[in-house]
């Protein structure tokens, strides 16, 4: 007992330090559950592990202690002369072994069920772009981005940070509850990796090829999670959130993505005013270009120009709208005429056109870019 | 000709030579291995630098001090300048120091070839450092330099980054070959290999480690440069490659790397725990056969830091059950430490207390290591804060904690005066404590999802961090009292006795204090 | 190691510092020239860099290798110190070895796993989605995206140039047996005669080799940048190459030095060094044969 009460000391002042500030303060220990058949398995993977390792720790450390107080050369203590003995070293490789095999056994039924993907009643692909998810629903043929949407302000410590901080996005992805749903993973240029921990799933997303893992979520719910590789400067700003919604509830948002989507390609036709397209502009702008180009303009040249005052974004209407289109490959710039609709290319061009003193007073209408779309 | 053989017939009498010479032009492995040291821990101190500007940057949430993209820059380079310019180079300079003393050998197999390893490094160094100040700045795509990130999409100076790892390869590769010349071939009479020392059989078998796997390296640098510069499409798949081959060949040199990182320092415990123990070393042969057992499974687990490519099933199972076997010969590593301090006469010097806490805080993260081992599992601790702090278990309490005793150990044989034991005690405590801080509370913040490599976090990761910040502080500031201790040693002191540590064994202490410029000219005769 | 004889401990050196010097001003410059050639800013300045390298590596290596060689033959060297440059020589042919063994393996890994993958098959099969049209077979004729990577128009066949190749390797390693037997039984004639044979099969092997690199060039469209067939198969191809010159190099070296009395019967482990790494040049060869030609 001596010993273990030695051990545990210091753990006991910590905690008595922290205290205080435990009691407000969101001091998180261990792993959550979370909300799935797999996640659940997981955690009790994550405890008989982390038991199982305490156990051994304190066996193997409680020795160590009694040594370290009993056996001192300060008491007087004479040193055996004991080096060596076979039958221990065999049972402390026996033992271990034979726990080691205890654990591989429900780790590896765990890790057959999270690989069957089959037999799944709803597709997504979920690609990853620097720095945004798309989801694409593959059989209702409709898909979106989805952005950090916590405001620079909070970032730069100019406004006070609010409850999700950098856990938010303007589009989360929908899943319907109690559906095995299918992600299919990739990426449009380096690799990136979807996780949401309630869900136990974590896959990369590689450029070139698709993974796949799957889900099934009883519990309706936000669900918030990160993009865990390294991807590039805003890493750290690519959430993951998803809702679980009740079947019908998924329905009608189903219908209403259809709707909007249907929507949103009649503006194409409608007469655009210069101050519409330069509002709209803006807001594309934020949201899509200014991870990069940053929110004035200004780039952080070389890895990313600035459109304040560039070239391309004062020259040529056609040289402007063909490195927005169709990016630029091998650079991050990618191709937003896929990304985009065709009155959003036309705003964020009129936008960047005409904003930051690049007064060239051109005006890109809607049907421009789908005549120039057109062209190719 | 005559030249040749004049210097032959008075190089034995002679101590060193005087000047920025001595060092420049030096063959003997004191020199050399002191150079080493001395480069290690200026490395040291330029990579914890940058630790601290990341544990600056996320003291708080919000972005304050740096932008992310240099954020990503001091995480590499941190990560870089650590494992390749501060743990292996130490390990070299205690090989180059204490191996011929060790083994009764009058210098390493390869002298000119030793300094030459020597003088790459700072070479290699200084061209990665000076990525830094290049357009576009530093490599920012981590130590593990994924690609695409690191080709397609790297900075300019990558290509520059690539050489720099050509030149420390070149570096390990021909001083791995020297020791082991050195230990195959110039052992005193009669010491069979059983009878070595552990540190000379932990580093026959790293060295043996670094010649597998740093061409590896170098191939897989070399494919990232072939596919930057000329067009290639190893890492990409609209050629037919594939980003995750990258991983596959970086992390068959990526893992043994780790063990390159520990086994050295597995020896000098062995010495010091049966020093400060007064008693021999339990099961000699046993801790042999485990080295050798864990560098050879080192070689067939890489895959258990890709659980989350998508590897297939049943590569998936067999990487996890190859690595959890690896906690099998460890864990006879750590049962014999004990067994050695079991009823032994223990006192508790600082060599022996960094490295009571190696054997305590180097099973912790042992400990989660086997946690990461378990597929399932890491597909919830995987780049989380959860890894980062598995490995600085491993790594800060082990090879720096290991390096630290190993230099408390030996610093009287180097220089012939005792260092402060008080202040030594001090250091330890100082960086027990702020290390502890600064790296147990990573655990909580992993598992409660924080992922790593991240510049700023969501606010309920914002307590952890600001604990794990202050230690992170308090253990930086204390190296400065390491750097002061160890002058202080150099320029004077007790004078220490050929044996300071009454429990010690081994040739290196039949020498006198400090070890003569030229020792064992005519090789010891082991009984 | 129980002989009495000192082991040789040189006395201070300058050439490890001056090879420093030399391999950090090579590399600094090779990594100039291309990363300001691909911004397209002028190399001239790289280049003057590069060769100031080259030359001080030059030199270094001439003056290296000679004062080891004056020592050799003042009699420093014990067999002791014989048996530290054996052990060295050898690890660090195992080196080489892991090196190619990445390459190999990044062929390997691309053959059994990426390619299948990308067309459809096994469990990633799924990324076929991706690449439509795309077909998978090996060698990589039709690249996943032709456009990026436009794929060579034929394949390299196994039973021209290369096998001739292998047939002039596979002789070279013979003929290098009998001059090292020559060597040891001291006749002097019979070994100038037959490390000659060796090296001129070198040279007649580059010299194949850089006709098949121009026919792949211009006739088959098969280069570095056709996609991961041509990424293999230079890469390989093209070390292995790189160290056959090499080799031949050693060998070269080794004529003038017994051109000029060098070696003895019983102490001539320059030349064993150098037949050491001619076997291993020929035996990676035989592995490119059969992998990146044949199969
Ligand atoms: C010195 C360096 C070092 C050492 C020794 C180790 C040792 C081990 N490591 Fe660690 N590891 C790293 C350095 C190291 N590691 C680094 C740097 C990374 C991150 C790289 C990056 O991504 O940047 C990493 C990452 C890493 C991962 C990938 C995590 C991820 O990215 O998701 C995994 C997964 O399996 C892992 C496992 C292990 C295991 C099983 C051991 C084992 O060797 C541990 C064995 C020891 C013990 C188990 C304790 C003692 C044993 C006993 C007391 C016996 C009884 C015990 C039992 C039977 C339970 N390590
Ligand atoms: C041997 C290897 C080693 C060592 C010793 C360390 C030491 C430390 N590491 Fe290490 N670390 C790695 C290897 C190592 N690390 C690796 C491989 C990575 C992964 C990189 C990647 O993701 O690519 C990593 C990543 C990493 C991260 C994660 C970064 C991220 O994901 O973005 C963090 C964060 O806290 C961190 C912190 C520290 C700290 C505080 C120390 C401290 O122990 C350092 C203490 C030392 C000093 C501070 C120097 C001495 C003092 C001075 C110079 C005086 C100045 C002092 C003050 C101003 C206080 N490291
Ligand atoms: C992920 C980063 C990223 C995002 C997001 C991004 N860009 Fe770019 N952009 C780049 C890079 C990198 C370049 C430089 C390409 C090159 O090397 O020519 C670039 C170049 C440009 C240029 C040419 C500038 C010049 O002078 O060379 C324009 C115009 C441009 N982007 C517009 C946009 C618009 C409009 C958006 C949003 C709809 C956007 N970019 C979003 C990275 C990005
Ligand atoms: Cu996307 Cu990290
Ligand atoms: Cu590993």
């Amino acid at each position: 007992m001596r010993v273990r009460g030695k051990r545990l000391t210091p753990v006991v002042a910590l905690l008595g330090l922290l205290s205080p500030a435990m009691a407000m303060a969101d001091w998180t220990l261990n792993m959550s559950p979370g909300v799935t058949g797999t996640s659940n398995q997981i955690f009790s993977l994550h405890m008989t592990i982390l038991w199982i390792c305490v156990a051994i720790g304190v066996v193997v450390f409680g020795v160590m202690f009694w040594s370290i107080l009993a056996h001192r050369k300060s008491q007087g203590h004479k040193p055996a002369n004991f080096h060596e003995n076979t039958v221990v070293e065999i049972l402390w490789t026996i033992v271990p072994f034979a726990i080691l095999v205890a654990m591989a056994i429900p780790a590896t039924a765990t890790l057959v069920e999270m690989y069957d993907t089959t037999d799944a009643d709803l597709d997504i692909r979920v690609t990853g772009y620097q720095w945004k998810w798309q989801y694409e629903y593959v059989d209702q043929e409709f898909g979106y981005f989805s952005n950090l949407a916590t405001p620079a302000d909070q970032i730069r410590n100019r406004q006070n940070k609010g409850e999700n901080y950098l856990l938010e996005v303007d589009n989360p992805l929908v899943i319907p509850v109690g559906q095995k749903v299918r992600f299919l993973l990739t990426s449009n240029d380096v690799i990136h990796s979807w996780w949401v921990p309630a869900f136990g799933v974590k896959k990369d997303a590689i450029p070139g090829f698709i993974n796949e893992a799957w889900v099934k979520v009883e519990e309706p719910g936000t669900y918030r999670g990160q993009c865990t590789e390294l991807c590039g400067k805003n890493h750290g700003f690519m959430p993951v959130v998803v809702e679980a919604v009740p079947q019908d509830e998924y329905d009608t948002w189903v219908a209403d993505q259809k709707a909007a989507a249907e929507k949103e390609r009649e503006l194409t036709q409608k007469d655009w005013t210069m101050e519409e397209l330069m509002a709209r502009g803006e807001q594309t702008y934020q949201t899509t270009c200014a991870s990069c180009h940053q929110p004035d303009g200004s780039g952080s040249p070389p890895a990313f120009p600035a459109l304040k005052g560039s070239a391309i974004a004062t020259g040529d209407v056609q040289g402007h709208l063909d490195i927005v289109v169709n990016g630029k490959s091998g650079t991050a710039m990618q191709a937003f005429g896929s990304q985009l609709s065709e009155v959003d290319l036309a705003a964020v061009v009129t936008f960047e056109r005409n904003a930051w003193g690049n007064n060239t007073g051109d005006m890109v209408t809607p049907k421009q870019v789908l005549d120039f779309k057109n062209q190719q | 000709m005559s030249a040749v053989a004049d210097t032959h017939t008075q190089e034995h009498h002679h101590g060193p030579a005087r000047g920025i010479s001595r060092w420049l032009l030096t063959t003997n492995h004191k020199d050399i291995g002191t150079m080493y040291l001395v480069f290690s821990f200026a490395m040291f101190l330029l990579g914890g630098s940058m630790a601290m500007v990341i544990r600056a940057e996320l003291f708080q949430p919000g972005l304050q001090i740096v932008e992310p993209e240099f954020f990503n820059q001091m995480t590499t380079m941190h990560g870089l300048i650590m494992v390749f310019g501060a743990v292996m180079p130490a390990f070299v300079g205690l090989a180059n120091w204490m191996l011929p003393l060790m083994i009764g050998a009058p210098d390493m197999a390869l002298p000119r070839m030793n300094n030459w390893s020597f003088w790459l490094l700072p070479c290699a160094f200084l061209i990665l450092v000076s990525t830094l100040f290049m357009q576009g700045g530093a490599p920012n795509f981590g130590w593990t330099f994924y690609a695409p990130l690191s080709t397609t999409y790297g900075p300019p100076s990558t290509t520059f980054f690539i050489f720099a790892i050509h030149i420390m390869g070149v570096s390990s590769i021909m001083g791995a070959i020297n020791v082991i010349a050195t230990i195959l071939n110039l052992r005193a009479p009669g010491m069979t290999l059983m009878k070595m020392p552990l540190f000379v059989w932990t580093w026959l078998i790293t060295a043996f480690l670094l010649i597998a796997v740093m061409p590896v390296l170098a191939g897989v640098v070399t494919m990232m440069l072939m596919d930057i510069n000329f067009g290639t499409s190893f890492f990409d798949a609209s050629g037919g490659g594939d980003p995750v081959l990258f991983q596959h060949v970086f992390w068959f040199f990526g893992h043994p790397e780790v063990y390159i990182m520990i086994l050295p320092a597995f020896g000098a415990i062995s010495h010091i725990v049966s020093a400060f123990s007064r008693k021999s070393l339990f099961g000699y042969s046993s801790m042999v056969y485990a080295v050798g057992a864990i560098a050879l499974l080192s070689f067939i687990v890489w895959a258990h830091h890709m659980f989350t490519v998508g590897v297939p099933l049943a590569g998936q199972l067999f990487f996890m059950y190859a690595t959890l076997l690896i906690a099998v010969p460890t864990g006879v590593k750590v049962f014999n430490w004990v067994t050695t301090m079991f009823r032994g006469s223990l006192s508790f010097e600082a060599p022996m207390l960094f490295a009571v806490a190696f054997i305590v805080l180097f099973t912790i993260g042992g400990f989660s290591g086997l946690m990461l081992a378990i597929a399932p599992a890491d597909f919830q601790y995987h780049d989380t804060y959860f890894v980062v702090a598995h490995f600085h278990y491993v790594l800060v309490p082990g090879a720096i904690f290991g390096i630290f005793a190993a230099a408390y150990f030996w610093l009287p044989k180097w220089t012939g005066h005792m260092y402060d034991e008080t202040l030594a005690k001090t250091h330890f405590w100082m960086s027990f404590v702020g290390m502890n801080l600064a790296f147990f509370p990573m655990h909580f913040l992993g598992l409660a999802g924080m992922p790593r490599r991240i510049p700023d976090y969501a606010l309920q990761f914002a307590d952890f961090n600001m604990v794990s910040s202050i230690g992170a502080f308090m253990f930086g500031a204390t190296q400065l009292l390491f750097l002061f201790i160890v002058v202080k040693c150099v320029r004077g002191g007790e004078k220490a006795p050929a044996k300071p540590w009454d429990g010690a064994e081994g040739l290196e202490w039949t020498l006198p204090s400090p070890a003569p410029y030229h020792t064992f000219e005519t090789p010891p005769e082991i009984k | 190691m129980a002989d009495n004889q000192s082991y040789y401990v040189p006395e201070q050196s300058k050439w490890p510092i001056v090879a420093t010097v030399g391999l950090g001003v090579t590399l600094y410059g090779v990594a100039s020239i291309l990363v300001n050639g691909n911004q397209g800013e002028s190399t001239t300045a790289s280049w003057v860099m590069f060769f100031v390298g080259a030359l001080i590596m030059a030199y270094m290596l001439f003056g290296w290798f000679g004062s080891v060689i004056r020592e050799g033959r003042a009699g420093l060297y014990s067999d002791q110190m014989d048996r530290s440059f054996r052990w060295g020589m050898g690890w660090f042919i195992f080196s080489e070895v892991m090196f190619f063994a990445a390459f190999f393996g990044a062929l390997f890994y691309v053959r059994m796993f990426a390619v299948p993958w990308l067309g459809g098959e096994g469990d990633r099969g799924s990324s076929s989605m991706l690449w439509e049209g795309f077909n998978a077979t090996w060698p990589l004729i039709q690249n996943p995206d032709p456009e990026a990577f436009p794929g060579p128009s034929e394949v390299v066949g196994p039973w021209g140039l290369p096998l001739i190749n292998t047939i002039l390797l596979v002789s070279s390693s013979f003929t290098i047996t009998v001059a090292h037997h020559a060597l040891k039984a001291d006749n002097r004639q019979k070994l100038k005669l037959w490390l000659g044979l060796t090296i001129a099969l070198g040279l007649a092997f580059l010299v194949l080799q850089a006709e098949e690199y121009v026919h792949a060039y211009q006739e088959l469209q098969l280069t570095l940048d056709s996609g991961i067939y041509g990424s293999t198969f230079f890469m390989l191809t093209g070390f292995h190459g790189a160290h056959v010159t090499l080799g031949t190099l050693m060998l070269i070296i080794m004529l003038v030095r017994i051109f000029k009395g060098h070696f003895t019967a019983d102490s001539h482990f320059g030349f064993e060094a150098a037949a050491w790494y001619w076997h291993f040049v020929d035996v990676v060869w035989l592995g490119l044969f059969v992998f990146v030609y044949i199969l």
